[in-house]
């Protein structure tokens, strides 16, 4: 029995969670319904594993929403339905994304500040930079071409029927960040400065650069899914609003220490997952949508003690 | 002696800060000639603006002396705002009552986050913010808009005054000396910045570290509970998203910061978080002074809140080594 040990509870979970919503919504079963919700899912997807590397490095980085909120607002100010326009347009977000990545990680690692305080600031700082931007309301729109990524469905596809675009990304940039991670020397180094920085530092890892790296690609995956939220649910003010709450609970559910520890990219997108199906099943049995919140505030804070606890009983 | 220097060295950092933001202020009223701004009892206002980020704060220094943190904050003064001003319904006899049950709600709420925190071994960033979903989301599905309201007599603790000086801001500065003498002068205030200094070394030398990280959760969350009356009495009625609004979460923990308490626990006071809150309340109004728009003072206070935890961080590190 003690190979069950290490089978990370996520996954279990997530079939349990999956027959349930399959046995009460018969719609899920068909293309149509899976594909759907693996379409709402991405973005949390991709924004659990850019967290993931934040939080494998000791940090967190609540950023992350704001900045999906700025790169919808953003992108279609500067595109206002010019479809000619969305592939500069892209490039810019990316780079903003990653400017965003490297400030945070410059404010932590030299300034000092502690990186709640420092991304909390930079959360405060994007949201006025989007609202100072827009005017404080959603002005342009997005051309069908940049909502491709979000939106579109790839139809006659053999054995699924369908598949959506937005479902390509999400498994290339999971399947790219997982190569990052744990197929990498820098994933490996990532670990052990999440771990232990001092002791990281003097067996030679670059601190600043590691952190530097976790940090851009949290929001490059920030940038991503705003461009695929921006896709599929258009352009408001407050997209991002709590995203990177949903991508820590995500994170955490999948088994992820926080403050520097050993979460693995599968199960953080098992965990995005196993909270999208949540929020399926509340829907399913029609609680109004706040309930939601009540929900990933218990599920967070049992994840944290059931991680904390297996962490005692196993002597580590 | 040592003590003495060091508790004055850690009002320097607060004090500087806040006259060169005093300065600032005078020289752009000076400048831009709205020296009508410079009377006693408009200086005396601005902290009459920040109330509720006060007693917040008073609170908040609390847990974060005990190196934890609460991220609920915002969150339970919309409850408690909310909570007050349906329960009040605009009748004089339920006051006490409605006082009663939010203050009882500010002590369960605190003591979840204590116990969370202590018996379950979760980290105090993740309860608090669990909690603050758990609290949002309840009260957002009960309430969507202003609920009740709270009769004229309880608005007196908003508008009321005394000679002349506004209750609210006699009572954030009775908080204040109150706060003050407990940590300064009780066991139970002395266990706060043990627990906060070294945990470990407090629990060998006796103390029950969890009852301490409990109490200052309780305290915390009875402040933030406070706030929310506050601002109930202010507004007329409280409404599910006052307190998010406010950042008060993120606004306390920056005044706490700035008065000088570290993050790291053991070392701070409430006398420096009431100058963070001038501090922040200064520079409030030069940008309304300034004329900055109200976008641009929210990029603007994100910054001035990294860079000001910067400052600090920088020292304290100087300390440590």
């Amino acid at each position: 029995m003690r190979w069950m040990g290490k089978i990370n509870p996520v996954f279990l979970v997530l079939i349990l969670l999956l027959l349930a919503v399959a046995f009460l919504s018969p719609y899920f079963l068909q293309p149509a319904g899976y594909m759907n919700f693996l379409k709402r899912a991405a973005p949390i997807a991709i924004l659990a594993v850019g967290q993931l590397y934040v939080i494998n490095s000791g940090g967190f980085d609540l950023s992350a929403g704001a900045l999906v909120t700025l790169t919808v607002i953003g992108s279609s100010i500067l595109l206002n339905g010019d479809p000619s326009a969305t592939w500069w347009v892209i490039c810019v977000m990316l780079v903003i994304g990653a400017m965003v990545g490297v400030a945070n990680a410059f404010v932590v690692s030299y300034l000092k500040v502690p990186s709640i305080i420092a991304t909390l600031g930079m959360m405060i700082t994007l949201s006025g930079i989007a609202l100072t931007w827009s005017g404080g309301a959603p002005r342009g729109y997005l051309p069908e071409n940049f909502r491709f990524f979000g939106r579109y469905l790839i139809k006659d596809v053999p054995l699924i029927q369908l598949l959506p675009v937005a479902v390509i990304v999400m498994i290339i940039v999971c399947g790219a960040l997982w190569w990052l991670m744990h197929r990498t020397n820098y994933g490996k180094q990532l670990v052990a400065m999440g771990d232990n920085p001092q002791s990281a530092r003097l067996a030679g890892v670059p601190l600043v650069r590691t952190r530097t790296i976790a940090f851009v690609v949290s929001s490059l995956s920030a940038v991503i899914a705003g461009i695929l939220l921006g896709g599929f649910a258009g352009v408001s003010t407050d997209v991002g609003v709590g995203l990177e709450l949903q991508a820590i609970t995500a994170a955490v559910i999948g088994g992820a220490q926080l403050l520097g520890g050993r979460g693995t990219v599968g199960a953080a997108v098992a965990g995005a997952l196993v909270l999208q199906t949540v929020f399926t099943l509340l829907n399913i049995f029609g609680f109004p949508k706040p309930i939601r919140d009540v929900v990933q505030g218990l599920i967070l804070i049992s994840a944290v003690a059931l991680a904390s606890f297996r962490r005692r009983n196993s002597g580590g | 002696m040592i003590a003495f220097l060091k508790r004055r060295s850690s009002f320097l950092a607060p004090v500087l800060l806040l006259a060169i933001a005093f300065g600032t202020y005078v020289g752009i009223a000076i400048a831009t000639g709205q020296t009508q701004h410079l009377t006693a009892e408009n200086l005396i206002g601005l902290l009459g603006r920040s109330i509720a980020l006060g007693i917040t704060a008073v609170g908040q220094t609390f847990v974060i002396l005990i190196a934890s943190i609460d991220l609920s904050v915002a969150n339970l003064i919309s409850v408690s705002a909310v909570l007050a001003s349906h329960l009040m319904a605009g009748d004089p006899g339920s006051i006490f009552p409605a006082v009663l049950a939010v203050l009882l709600v500010g002590v369960v709420v605190g003591a979840v986050n204590g116990l969370v925190v202590t018996r379950l071994e979760v980290n105090p960033l993740i309860a608090t913010l669990g909690m603050a979903l758990i609290l949002q989301g309840i009260l957002s599905a009960l309430f969507t808009n202003f609920a009740g309201e709270v009769p004229k007599e309880f608005q007196s603790f908003a508008y009321g005054e005394i000679f002349g000086v506004s209750t609210s801001l006699l009572f954030l500065i009775a908080l204040t000396i109150a706060a003050w003498g407990f940590l300064r002068f009780t066991r139970a205030g002395s266990n706060i910045y043990s627990v906060g200094g070294n945990a470990d070394a407090a629990k060998l030398a006796g103390i029950r570290t969890t009852r301490v990280v409990i109490m200052a959760h309780v305290l915390c969350s009875v402040c933030a509970v406070v706030a929310g009356l506050y601002l109930a009495s202010r507004l007329g009625s409280g409404a599910p998203w006052i307190g998010r609004d406010g950042v008060y979460d993120l606004e306390s923990i920056a005044v706490v910061v700035i008065g000088g308490t570290a993050l790291s626990g053991g070392r701070g006071g409430v006398w420096g978080t009431l100058m963070g809150v001038m501090i922040f309340s200064l520079i409030d109004s030069i940008f309304n002074l300034a004329g900055v728009d109200a976008f641009a003072k929210q990029i603007l206070r994100g910054v001035i809140i990294i860079g000001a935890v910067a400052l600090y961080a920088a020292r304290s590190r100087r300390i440590e080594a």
